[in-house]
């Protein structure tokens, strides 16, 4: 309840903030505009919209999740609004719980936004409308989710610019991670292997939410696959908030 | 009578710089503030003050110490629930009007939709906001902000207010609504522990005080105690007698327009300045006897820190 409250109020800012709608505008020109470079190419058109259009929406989602994310727990301390809030009857986790889900919320109702847009374009183009794309988008939104708790978790102890720098680290990271896997299967088992394969490990394989190409080209997804990345997004976004309520709570706010 | 805030030995440092260098801002504070009065904590700018009352209220965590509210530990949120707070230099989330933000607060405390808009309407007009009740707070004046945080603090009708320094900062027509504001508190039942560097409104308001200084609180007790109403001096002004005609019988301060202002140690020279002004012909203009004043004991206190 309190924390629906929290999440309520962060809303009503996020909303209130016009780079929301920057990036929004942007991402619409984008997606249209995907449309004017599929009439320019040879061969299959529609593949060229989907691809431009699913790659703008997990671009500016991202954009928004990590811009607003960064700031919204650093403009409380910096603004000093939260001693107020603190003061109430609010235990620290469900401030950060509260701020989380009002950001996810946000960006649930643009990933709507963007993605109408995206099928609307489609549906022009093709004249049907393409239900197998949400599949792609909804695993975008949940790489969306991830990347709001790593945003949420810099914003606990810094600044909105290095926490912005430290969460686009951590996406490129996370899409290029990929590499090291591959990477172990060629290694021979030893040291090398172990060290390769904790690291792997450790850091986050956000190509686990990239349904894109199988969308766009029509390929089988296993559901095993499905299960495992959902679970694999919901259990790191859970960590990674674990460990901003860790920190906020042991912080004194001067 | 229960303590409605009981804090003791509280020790707070914090580390500050590159390399850490530890600083020690609360030094064993105790202090204990009873149900229904107004409590006045006085002490120069950096002496620690806002540090004990974010100590208080959970914003910091103390080193060492304990800190009750009405009985209980104080980072309990049932503790919490008691508690309205109201701090310096108040400033809330722009992007809300006046009632936005009241009702966001009311929300946490668990208010339902009735009795929060009765406690709302009852607060915004208590505190002189109801024109301004739909604005952004944005728009709203040093003042008014005060005033809306006066309010935020109250809308969980708590039974104790903690306010750091609530008047700094204000007109002298703003200062003495809030100060009204806070006597009526009082009437209502409401205990109040104040912060503030104001001395003249700490001795019109408070019950008690305790003064802290560098950390440390280095006198704690009734108005009444600490001021003696013994005259310490009188200051007369006389006019028509040359300076040298009341040597001897008080030390002269100013002699401005024939006009000598004297201040006289002694209650029998008191009555010779008078005879004399008697005897010559002159002219009493003024003769004012002065008692110990808080602002007198806390500079002789903080001056021998």
């Amino acid at each position: 309840m309190k924390v629906g409250t929290i999440a309520l109020n962060t809303f009503k800012e996020a909303k209130r903030d016009r780079i929301l709608y920057l990036l929004f505008f942007f991402a619409a020109v984008c997606i249209i505009f995907s449309r004017a470079l599929a009439i320019l190419t040879v061969g299959d058109r529609v593949k060229i919209i989907k691809d431009v259009g699913l790659a703008s929406i997990s671009l500016f989602g991202v954009l928004m999740a990590i811009l607003m994310g960064t700031g919204l727990v650093y403009k409380e301390i910096d603004k000093k609004t939260i001693f107020t809030l603190l003061a109430k009857p609010i235990h620290r986790a469900q401030f950060i719980l509260g701020k989380y889900l009002g950001l996810v919320l946000t960006l649930f109702i643009m990933t709507v936004l963007m993605a109408t847009i995206f099928l609307a374009v489609l549906f022009f183009h093709t004249s049907k409308v393409e239900w197998p794309m949400l599949t792609a988008i909804l695993f975008i939104f949940l790489e969306l989710m991830l990347i709001t708790a790593v945003a949420i978790l810099f914003s606990t102890f810094s600044t909105p610019i290095l926490s912005s720098i430290f969460s686009l680290s951590f996406y490129l990271i996370g899409h290029l991670s990929w590499g090291l896997e591959t990477l172990i299967k060629k290694m021979k088992p030893g040291t090398g292997r172990t060290l390769a394969r904790a690291l792997y490990t450790f850091l986050p394989d956000l190509e686990n939410f990239n349904f894109k190409t199988e969308v766009v080209h029509g390929l089988p997804i296993p559901p095993k696959i499905f299960v495992y990345s959902t679970l694999y997004g919901i259990l790191y976004a859970a960590f990674v908030l674990g460990l901003a309520v860790w920190v906020f709570r042991k912080r004194d706010f001067i | 009578m229960a303590n409605a805030l009981k804090i003791e030995d509280l020790h707070k440092s914090f580390s500050t710089g590159f390399i850490p260098k530890k600083k020690e801002i609360l030094k064993g504070i105790s202090l204990a503030v009873e149900e229904g009065e107004i409590f006045g904590y006085l002490g120069p700018n950096g002496a620690g003050k806002t540090t004990t009352i974010k100590c208080v209220l959970s914003l910091i965590f103390p080193d060492r110490g304990t800190v009750e509210i009405f009985g209980r530990p104080h980072l309990s949120p049932k503790a919490k629930e008691k508690v309205g707070f109201l701090p310096e230099n108040p400033y809330f989330y722009d992007y809300l009007s006046a009632r936005e933000f009241l009702s966001f607060y009311a929300d946490l405390f668990l208010l339902n939709k009735a009795e929060k808009e009765a406690r709302i309407a009852s607060l915004l007009k208590l505190v002189g906001l109801e024109k301004a009740a739909d604005l952004h707070l944005r728009k709203f004046s040093r003042g008014m902000l005060q005033r809306v945080g006066l309010a935020q603090a109250l809308v969980n009708d708590p039974s104790l207010v903690i306010l750091d320094e609530p008047l700094g900062g204000l007109d002298p027509l703003g200062r003495k609504e809030i100060r009204d504001l806070i006597v009526r508190f009082k009437q209502e039942g409401k205990t109040v522990f104040l912060s503030s560097h104001i001395l003249q409104d700490i001795e019109m308001i408070c019950d008690r005080v305790a003064i802290i200084v560098g950390g440390r609180i280095i006198s704690q007790g009734t108005l009444h105690d600490l001021i003696s109403e013994k005259v310490l001096f009188t200051e007369v002004t006389v006019s028509g007698l040359a300076p040298a005609e009341l040597a001897g019988l008080g030390e002269s301060l100013s002699v401005r327009g024939g006009k000598v202002l004297l201040k006289v140690y002694d209650e029998d020279k008191v009555g010779r300045v008078l005879e004399l002004v008697r005897d010559k012909k002159a002219k009493v203009e003024s003769l004012i006897p002065r008692t110990e004043t808080l602002e007198g004991i806390f500079v002789d206190m903080v001056k021998q820190k």
